[in-house]
């Protein structure tokens, strides 16, 4: 029993990454492994059952939504939205939040000032309510919902680079670049930052999940990603309406959400066991 | 708590209260819609009408004056008119959030009865067969996208298994007579059981799912802390004081063990906030979250303004709260 | 000379074998040790950490939890075996019968409780003398506690109950958390390593302390420690141990006149001593053996000037006389 349990976690993180990387190259190759196009309406086969179900068609595994296009081609359409502004999102917040966060931890001053103002009056704001907020005026679309995500985002990596930060500016290989007389932006980039890189690597890595919960949370209320395109989150808010007679409509992209968020968050918490031990418990 | 130190933190509270109002003032102003043409737009108004709405409004002025009338009338509880109800905003905010509290303190509740006993099991029988249970149980709970999970539970107890309300927040049939708005208080203020019954069956199902993600990372808080607290020595100091393992448990431990818990529950209370809407509307709640996701498509965005400062003051002031909680709990940051 | 009839020991251990499963396998923490401590006696218990000091007098009170495990011997005390007995009788005998201080009361005393509590849930606990109802119990509690707080030599007694750990001084700590100990006035008392966490001047007073209460309740003390020079001041007899195994045994004075073992006379020769202070200081070289898969012969041969052929096979415990003992091929009865 004890030697499962030491395996499990290693195996199962395994198989999680491996998850990860199989809706990465699903959203990549999403054109050569559909197998129907996932805007195609075909009111013969609305809300037709998944292939196994008497009335159901293999030809469309899990089944066709109201208007009748395939579920499975719009859910492996809908990876690549969830991805995309995923990543984008946790880059571009991580983008600005080293650079807010060592400027603020190393220089401090009205700069730490200023910084730690801002994500103060950020950190105000449930995260949801904000962006909410910002695609009621900007209006949906993927790009300003990758705004609306980053606006708030980079607050958390910029926290973790300014703490992490403060504690670097007091180590000797940063005195001792400072009593070599390298300026400021030097030592940030070359002395500070390659040490801090870990746990921003490690918080980027969960965030991803996060991000893509938030994702589908905005287009599932309608002001995310617009109709025809794709996503996860608007088709479980299509197939709201038709619970009664076809749990599939909603049951399979919201599946697809929790599998690839799951996978994200068993394979960062590997990562981060691995990376830095005082997490274990 | 030292005087001194409860002026600080209020002290601390004035600018992130003014910097989260710029920032829903400013989301509201630079948008590229005029408020004043949304209003008349389908009543084919002259140009004159719209610039003397826009006057009545108030937009032909500068921002800063704008802003300063915005803050002023806030703080008299003034938002102007609801756009689509043609009532004050405060009024329909008003009617509305009693619900949305109600939801969100049975949620907190659900998630802080779920999360501090199995936080504090999982660390006691560490590694066994419920430490497992727990912590798989906790990475489900932080990955579920709560829209899709509320609509499995009603798929299975509300549509398949017929034994909860699919949908609102009571039965016509059971309304108790308004004093609160709480249906729950309502209920017993006027001692109806079959209203109060009514009422949590149809609160039972929104209340899991808002607060499943809550306690999911209030469980694994309270596990870490308690198994950080059971290695102390104060813990074996009072078993050897021959004391019994509830209250060694039970107080000893979890009395230092829900510092962070507290902390976190704070911050996780944006979660609940955010995620009002979400559930609000999987559930035809008839609370603010359902609301504002309604205003904004009809871009009755003074409600939406409103709504959104009034979520962000809530969490600052949840925070502020918590802080001060902490420092009761914890005698060492008393002084 | 010879022994005097000796009155039945208030605690006896008998080949007690305590081991903790780990990593790198089995780690026989305590390994055959046996010991008695008779009524009014102090004992002293002197190894380095790790020699299984500590754990021998967990085990006594019942604090062994997995990975350890009692592996093998008996416990005696007051008459029965405390090894294997039931969790709630073993329950009632903590902090009523025996007793026990940790090394550092900032860690061992909790840090969210008053003093007062925590001092008085053991006489709330154990004390059956207490009068009944819960008001008058709790002020008869709170009475004993302050008598307790002003034997133990806490100024203002009667002040300091509802004040947290972090108000007191390192020593009124140590003083505190011996009056928690000794507030249902034990049997015996075991003080693992009382002095270590103290400056050198307290050390003398909470010394001198938990000599004079002894005399005072007529309790029996067990001195965990590994400084020899305390031992010599406060023991009447003194067990040296080393990697888990008693290495000698005896009446202290002549222990340390005259060591029968290698490793006590290495002991004595690191320490300073008062009346010597020009020798000079001369630590033991080596290291404590790993507890994991030992070697057969004795322990301390790779650390010993004196090693011999015969070191290499299992050497047993030798009775000395004058109720000495000592665990070395070398060791002869006194002539």
């Amino acid at each position: 029993m004890r030697r499962l349990g030491n395996l499990l976690p290693g195996k199962l993180a395994k198989l999680a990454a491996a998850a990860v990387l199989a809706f990465v190259l699903m959203a990549a190759a999403a054109p050569l492994l559909a197998p129907h196009d996932p805007a195609a309406t075909d009111l013969f086969r609305r809300l037709q059952p998944p292939g196994w179900m008497a009335e159901g068609d293999w030809a469309y595994p899990l089944g066709c939504d109201a208007l009748g296009r395939d579920i499975l081609s719009r859910i492996i359409y809908g990876a690549r939205v969830s991805i995309f502004i995923g990543v984008v999102v946790v880059l571009i917040a991580t983008a600005i939040g080293i650079a807010a966060g060592l400027a603020a931890g190393y220089l401090r001053g009205w700069v730490d000032r200023v910084v730690s103002g801002l994500i103060d009056i950020l950190l105000g704001f449930p995260y949801l309510i904000f962006a909410v907020g910002l695609m009621a005026m900007m209006g949906p679309g993927v790009l300003n919902m990758v705004m609306a995500l980053a606006y708030k985002e980079w607050v958390v990596p910029a926290r973790v680079v300014r703490g992490e930060t403060l504690a670097a500016r007091e180590t000797e290989y940063v005195e001792a670049a400072r009593a070599m007389g390298a300026s400021s932006t030097y030592i940030m980039a070359r002395e500070v930052l390659p040490n801090i890189l870990s746990p921003v690597i490690v918080v980027a890595s969960v965030r991803i999940a996060q991000v893509i919960i938030l994702e589908a949370s905005l287009s599932f209320l309608g002001l995310g990603v617009q109709p025809p395109t794709a996503s996860w989150g608007s088709m479980v808010a299509d197939g709201r309406g038709y619970i009664l007679d076809a749990w599939w409509v909603s049951t399979f992209p919201g599946l697809a959400i929790l599998l690839l968020v799951l996978s994200i968050n068993v394979a960062s918490q590997a990562v981060r066991d691995a990376m830095d031990p005082r997490f274990h418990d | 708590m030292r005087p001194a130190l409860l002026l600080q933190r209020l002290l601390h509270l004035v600018p992130v209260l003014l910097g989260v109002t710029v920032i829903v003032f400013l989301m509201m102003s630079l948008t590229p819609g005029d408020p004043a043409e949304i209003m008349l737009a389908n009543q084919n108004a002259t140009p004159e009408q719209v610039a003397s709405l826009r006057h009545d409004m108030g937009l032909d002025r500068s921002l800063p004056v704008r802003f300063a009338s915005f803050v002023g009338n806030a703080l008299r509880g003034d938002f102007g008119q609801s756009l689509f109800h043609r009532r004050p905003v405060a009024d329909v905010i008003a009617e509305r959030l009693p619900a949305t509290i109600e939801l969100s303190a049975a949620a907190l509740i659900f998630a802080l009865l779920v999360a501090i006993p199995l936080g504090v099991v999982a660390a006691v029988h560490r590694g066994g067969i419920l430490d497992r249970l727990a912590t798989v149980g906790s990475l489900f709970g932080v990955s579920l996208p709560g829209f899709w999970f509320g609509i499995l539970l009603l798929l299975a107890f509300a549509v398949n298994l017929r034994l909860l309300p699919v949908s609102g927040a009571i039965d016509f049939a059971h309304q108790p007579p308004t004093v609160t708005g709480f249906l729950t208080i309502d209920s017993l203020l006027s001692g109806r059981l079959d209203s109060l019954g009514n009422a949590l069956a149809h609160l039972l199902l929104p209340a899991v799912t808002l607060g499943l993600p809550m306690a999911a990372i209030l469980m694994r808080v309270t596990r870490a802390s308690m198994l950080e607290v059971l290695r102390q020595d104060y813990i074996t100091f009072a078993e050897a004081k021959g004391l019994s393992r509830a209250r060694i448990l039970a107080l000893h431990a979890l009395k230092n063990a829900l510092l962070p818990t507290v902390t976190v529950a704070a911050i996780e209370t944006g979660s609940l906030l955010g995620g009002n809407m979400v559930v609000e509307t999987v559930f035809g709640w008839p609370g603010l979250g359902r609301l504002v996701v309604e205003s904004i498509f009809v871009r009755n965005y003074p409600l939406v303004q409103a709504a959104v400062l009034l979520y962000a003051v809530t969490y600052v002031l949840v925070n502020f709260v918590a802080d001060l909680l902490y420092t009761v709990l914890n005698p060492k940051v008393r002084m | 000379m010879t022994d005097h009839p000796m009155p039945e020991p208030l605690l006896s251990i008998t080949d007690l074998r305590v081991a903790f499963a780990t990593r790198g396998g089995l780690v026989r923490a305590v390994d055959g040790v046996s010991l008695e401590v008779r009524a009014g006696e102090c004992l002293g218990i002197v190894g380095e950490s790790g020699s299984g000091k500590s754990v021998t007098f967990a085990s006594v009170m019942g604090l062994i939890r997995p990975p350890g495990r009692i592996e093998g011997g008996s416990i005696r005390f007051g008459g029965r075996d405390l090894v294997g007995l039931d969790p709630a009788a073993y329950r009632r005998l903590r902090g009523r019968e025996i007793a026990m201080t940790l090394q550092d009361a900032s860690t061992s005393l909790n840090p969210a409780l008053t003093v007062g509590t925590q001092i008085t849930e053991v006489l709330l606990a154990h004390a059956e003398d207490l009068p009944a109802g819960h008001g008058p119990r709790r002020r008869a509690a709170r009475q004993r506690a302050i008598d307790m707080m002003r034997l133990v030599g806490i100024p203002a007694a009667e002040g300091r109950l509802d004040d947290y750990p972090h108000q007191f001084s390192g020593g009124m700590r140590q003083r505190m958390m011996i009056a928690i100990a000794l507030s249902c006035r034990p049997r015996l008392l075991i003080a693992d390593e009382p002095t270590t966490a103290l400056d050198v001047t307290i050390q003398a007073q909470v010394l001198e302390l938990i000599a004079g209460i002894r005399a005072t309740l007529g309790m029996s003390v067990v001195l965990i420690t590994h400084d020899l020079g305390v031992v010599a001041e406060y023991c009447d007899r003194v067990a040296v141990l080393y990697a888990g195994q008693i290495v000698e045994s005896g009446p202290t004075a002549q222990v340390i006149a005259a060591p029968r073992h290698p490793y006590t006379a290495g002991l004595l020769r690191s320490v300073p001593v008062l009346s010597d202070l020009d020798r000079p200081i001369q630590p033991i070289p080596g290291q404590v053996p790993d507890l994991v898969d030992l070697p057969e012969g004795c322990r301390f041969l790779p650390r010993c000037a004196l090693a011999h052929a015969a070191c290499h096979a299992a050497v047993p415990m030798r009775g000395l006389g004058a109720g000495r003992a000592a665990r070395c091929v070398l060791a002869e009865a006194a002539p």
